[in-house]
């Protein structure tokens, strides 16, 4: 992390501040500089102790043939259990489903919620209401919102989506409404829409505050220039806007990739809906498969990396700004 | 800013105040119906739970139909088992660990804010990354731990795992609002003589509290959303809400309304934590990136 500190040195304000705290202490420079270490340690400790030593034991095990149904059998058996997971057809299957179970998921909620919070940034009569509304279902209980989508809209004989459009065709004075089972013929599409349901309003919510923090003399500047909606839209709006919708976009992406709540609920990894998190609690906690179970996690690790890479990069910048 | 100089010379009129006051309705209207579209899974929530469930499974949709509590009286005291166990489990863990975090998070964010240590930046980049390691990726070490010390079905284990999964949001949360603190508050304080600690309660609690505040409401409903640990590691004693919610659907008979009680029950907490810091919510989430 030679980088961070090259790139970012402390602000002047946070300098001055830094030096008038530490000039009252009279202290030695070892014993001053450990009490001022002191209160961060504790959380220091406990997160290393519970997140880096168990991703290690992870690791470990991923090379360990480890079924705790058959505990004689234990032992090191190399890199088998991620041969394993590239030659199960069903596994790689769920690395793909994974992918676009998350990029279906995050790109139709950008695009929701872009054009959400487009119409929240406007005036209108109520809007703090629609804002507040437009937030709830995100504050739905994962478990309880997906309970409800499978049972309460999804299900094909008395859910509110095929319910709607048997209202619709009575309404339209048509005979036999389709009554799709998305679940069934579709259960991506299905699954997707309850995630599309929850988190458009956090990607309105991240762009809106994009939206809000547009420089409005600018803003005014083009419209005085004539700058019609689109052209404001297209030059001034979106490259304002790239930074948010990458936030949007990675973040987005970190939390849906460790989807477990609408898998578990809606399928629980039914017809090819498995992803990569069901698939390890599949395997740890249903066959008792410990090395298999780690090799997936391992994956996901993997995977997570790339997305979080970006993250870092974008949210360093961010940082870097707001500390000057 | 070449964009700018893109835009002038195209000569469009500027909008009239008609004009405008017209796009303002139909924005409005826009609005409300996307709001309403949204917001209809959830008022379907409530009528289904208030609906007998005859009614509750009718398809078209019986939206008139008498309203009755009778689905939040067979969720809460019906034949099956009582919610009320995982409900108080569920309040236990996400309380007990938003303790645990506040106890932990706040000195740690004070030492990378106030009175900072040397590399600040890298112990926040530190706990950023320990947030974007798939949860699933440390479940199995942290199950055959908790049952190696005996502490499978323990409701105290689980909000240490709680704990751990929050730290980094609450660390990055509390940095950013002790950052706010106006410096010259603390200087003129210490001027005075003030020691640390009364600076710490004079001076930067009344100011960071309601940040400390959303912290805590933001740290607790993560808590209380958690499917995946609560799963793995509690059994029939420990089990939270959202365990009780995946076990108790039976595949026959009516239950609609029942469900959606249920789904209303266990949401409720969550609705009105997320109502009072809906403002903070996404600076959790993103790491203090938008604010």
């Amino acid at each position: 992390m030679t980088t961070t500190q090259h790139a970012y040195r402390p602000g002047p304000v946070r300098d001055r501040h830094r030096a008038s705290v530490a000039a009252r202490d009279q202290r030695p420079g070892a014993l001053r500089r450990w009490s001022v270490r002191a209160p961060l340690l504790p959380a220091l400790v406990f997160t290393i102790l519970f997140t880096q030593l168990p991703f290690v034991g992870t690791l470990v095990v991923s090379f360990m043939e480890w079924n705790s149904l058959f505990p004689n059998e234990r032992g090191f058996t190399g890199l088998s259990n991620y041969a394993k997971v590239l030659a199960d057809t069903e596994l790689r299957h769920t690395i793909v489903f994974t992918v676009q179970l998350t990029a279906t998921v995050v790109v139709a909620s950008m695009v929701l919620g872009l054009g959400l919070a487009l119409l929240v940034n406007e005036r209108f009569v109520g809007r703090g209401v629609v804002r507040s509304l437009l937030v709830l279902p995100f504050l739905v209980v994962p478990v309880a919102g997906a309970l409800f989508w499978k049972h309460a809209i999804l299900n094909p004989t008395y859910g509110l989506m095929n319910g709607t459009i048997t209202a619709i065709w009575r309404v339209l004075g048509l005979d036999s409404p389709p009554q799709p089972d998305l679940l069934s013929t579709a259960p991506l599409l299905g699954i997707a829409l309850s995630l599309i349901w929850r988190w458009t309003p956090f990607m309105m919510l991240i762009l809106l505050a994009g939206l809000q923090s547009r420089p409005p003399e600018v803003m005014e500047a083009a419209a005085v220039d004539g700058a019609g909606a689109w052209t404001s839209f297209r030059y001034m709006t979106l490259p304002h806007m790239r930074r948010y919708l990458e936030l949007g976009g990675l973040f987005g992406s970190i939390y849906l990739v460790q989807e477990f709540d609408a898998i578990f609920m809606l399928t629980a990894g039914g017809l090819g809906t498995t992803n990569l998190p069901y698939a390890v609690y599949k395997t740890f906690y249903l066959a008792n498969d410990y090395g298999l179970a780690s090799a997936l996690g391992v994956v996901v690790v993997a995977g997570t990396f790339v997305i979080a890479m970006f993250t870092l990069r974008v949210l360093l910048s961010l940082f870097k700004d707001s500390a000057r | 800013m070449s964009a700018f100089t893109m835009t002038t010379g195209r000569g469009s009129p500027r909008r009239s105040p008609r004009g405008a006051a017209r796009r303002s309705v139909v924005t409005g209207v826009a609005a409300w119906v996307a709001a309403l579209v949204f917001v209809a899974p959830i008022l379907w929530m409530v009528l289904t739970a208030l609906h007998s469930e005859t009614d509750a499974a009718s398809n078209p949709p019986a939206i008139f139909a008498p309203l009755t509590l009778d689905g939040f009286r067979a969720f809460f005291g019906g034949s099956g088992i009582s919610p009320w166990p995982p409900l108080l489990n569920s309040l236990t863990a996400s309380v007990l660990s938003v303790l645990l975090v506040l106890v932990l998070a706040f000195p740690a964010a004070f030492a990378l804010s106030i009175r900072p240590v040397e590399k600040w930046r890298d112990v926040m980049f530190f706990f950023l990354t320990t947030k974007m390691l798939p949860i699933v990726a440390a479940l199995l070490p942290l199950y055959l731990f908790a049952k190696t010390v005996g502490a499978l079905d323990n409701i105290f284990m689980l909000a240490v795992f709680y704990t751990v999964m929050n730290i980094p949001i609450a660390v990055w949360m509390l940095q950013s609002f002790l950052t706010e603190v106006p410096r010259e508050l603390m200087e003129a304080a210490q001027l005075d003589g003030a020691r640390v600690l009364t600076i710490l309660r004079r001076v930067i609690l009344p100011v960071a509290s309601p940040g400390i505040a959303a912290t805590a409401l933001i740290c607790f409903i993560f808590s209380w959303n958690d499917l995946l640990f609560a799963r793995v590691l509690t059994g029939t004693i420990a089990n939270t809400a959202p365990v009780f919610l995946t076990g108790f659907v039976s595949s026959q008979g009516l239950f609609l309304a029942t469900v959606s009680a249920g789904a209303l029950a266990v949401s409720l907490p969550v609705i009105a934590v997320g109502v009072a810091a809906q403002d903070r919510l996404v600076q959790g989430l993103t790491f203090g990136a938008v604010k």
